[in-house]
């Protein structure tokens, strides 16, 4: 069986080292927290402007001064610290996140992601903070679906879409297999559901 | 300079025609929604705002720009699901989008800030970001020249203020006003709550007084 999008948030949760310093993107990637055991200490960074983040909180116990990347409000963890916006950013660029985890468009068979804009001409350009988290932590892992609706792959020889960044993407996550993406190429870690040879036929990256 | 204590009609009457204008926030966090409004009462226009976000719903940042005040937008993320002012005035061609990744938002203000001519950063290298960009690469690894946003002034919201304008945040509301008060030749904050000298433990201030040139107090 495929993955579901809790039980690929999971698998990524039991992958992220104990004690890393993590950065979850908006979207998806935020319910990567849900799984994370709390023994594992595991420290949240949002860009913010806050490490030690907690859980998403519904809007009757919702401080406006204390939300996520995607406004959401959350909670403070004990052990948390705020900072401003420049020293948010200087962690991610200055190599101190361990993981970053993001959603993506398409990611290339040499770690190019690309994530921020579609390139539609009437589409409104928005960046965030995806291009500095992509060249700053020391990891990347992308969190997507493996073939769009049209059933084109997203893990391509190299991408259509404009970049994010250059050669930053370390691992993909997707409900049909997970990859690393290494110096020499690109390696099927785990598949489910399908075989190693299948997802081979399906990709033109191998 | 004295830090002067005053209304948000008065202190905003500091913006003229024409300015930068930074505007702290992410999202409604930080976001200076009274001197937003005093803002757009005040009636200066053809100003750049520099801010994460394009404004949402209909108040704030968003109410000023549907005002036609606004020539330019310097910011990171515009497009969110409750952005339809800053759409539909870019969509029409009536407003100008500068799009600079959130850290470099952030840094290029610090620079400003700091006295930096220009700084090499990684970010968006290799992208339409860094497109017809010096480049330069240092110990094997390529970096793009960026250069400081400074404004004419500068809108925050902090928590609570001394009387000399020594400001403490609360929580992610924080953000960028540190570095944008560092950034403007005027920066006026507003606070929910104005102490007496000597209340604020000194080792809590984040944003000492000399940054800080008005103080307007909106209790929340």
């Amino acid at each position: 069986m495929s993955l579901d999008k809790d039980e690929l948030a999971r698998l990524i949760a039991r992958d992220i080292p104990s004690g890393a310093y993590v950065n979850l993107g908006i979207g998806q990637p935020t319910a990567v927290a849900r799984y994370l055991d709390p023994s594992s200490g595991v420290v949240l960074h949002t860009e913010n402007g806050m490490l030690g983040m907690g859980e998403v909180v519904p809007a009757e116990q919702a401080d406006p001064d204390l939300t996520n990347a995607g406004k959401q409000p959350v909670t403070e963890l004990p052990g948390a610290a705020y900072f401003h916006h420049a020293d948010s950013f200087a962690m991610m660029r200055g190599g101190h996140l361990d993981v970053c985890v993001m959603g993506a468009f398409q990611v290339s068979a040499t770690g190019d992601l690309a994530n921020w804009h579609t390139g539609a001409p009437d589409a409104i350009p928005a960046v965030g903070g995806a291009m500095d988290l992509a060249v700053g932590a020391k990891e990347v892992w992308v969190m997507m679906t493996l073939f769009t609706k049209q059933g084109e792959p997203k893990l391509v020889p190299s991408c259509t879409y404009p970049l994010t960044g250059k050669a930053c993407v370390t691992r993909v996550y997707t409900e049909l297999a997970t990859f690393h993406i290494t110096p020499t190429g690109v390696e099927i870690a785990e598949t489910f559901g399908v075989s190693p040879e299948e997802i081979r036929s399906r990709l033109t990256i191998f | 300079m004295r830090t002067d204590i005053t209304d948000a009609r008065t202190a905003v009457a500091a913006v003229r025609d024409g300015d930068t204008v930074l505007v702290g926030g992410f999202g409604m966090a930080g976001m200076p929604v009274t001197l937003i409004d005093a803002l757009i009462e005040h009636g200066a226009g053809d100003l750049t705002i520099v801010s994460n976000n394009a404004g949402n719903g209909d108040t704030g940042l968003a109410a000023l720009l549907a005002a036609g005040r606004v020539r330019k937008m310097i910011c990171s993320f515009p497009r969110q699901s409750d952005s339809w002012v800053f759409d539909g005035l870019y969509r029409a061609g009536k407003i100008e989008l500068e799009l600079v990744p959130q850290g470099n938002l952030a840094e290029r203000m610090r620079a400003a800030g700091a006295g930096i001519g220009a700084f090499y950063c990684p970010t968006g290298v290799g992208t339409t970001i860094a497109e017809g960009r010096e480049t330069r690469v240092i110990d094997g690894r390529e970096y793009v020249l960026e250069f400081p946003i400074r404004g004419d002034v500068a809108l925050i919201r902090a928590h609570v203020a001394d009387r000399l304008g020594n400001l403490v945040y609360r929580k992610t509301a924080r953000n960028f006003g540190p570095v944008m008060a560092t950034a403007a030749a005027v920066t006026i904050a507003e606070v929910s709550r104005i102490a007496d000298v000597g209340d604020l433990d000194p080792e809590a201030v984040v944003t000492p007084s000399i940054y800080v040139n008005t103080l307007v107090e909106v209790p929340r």
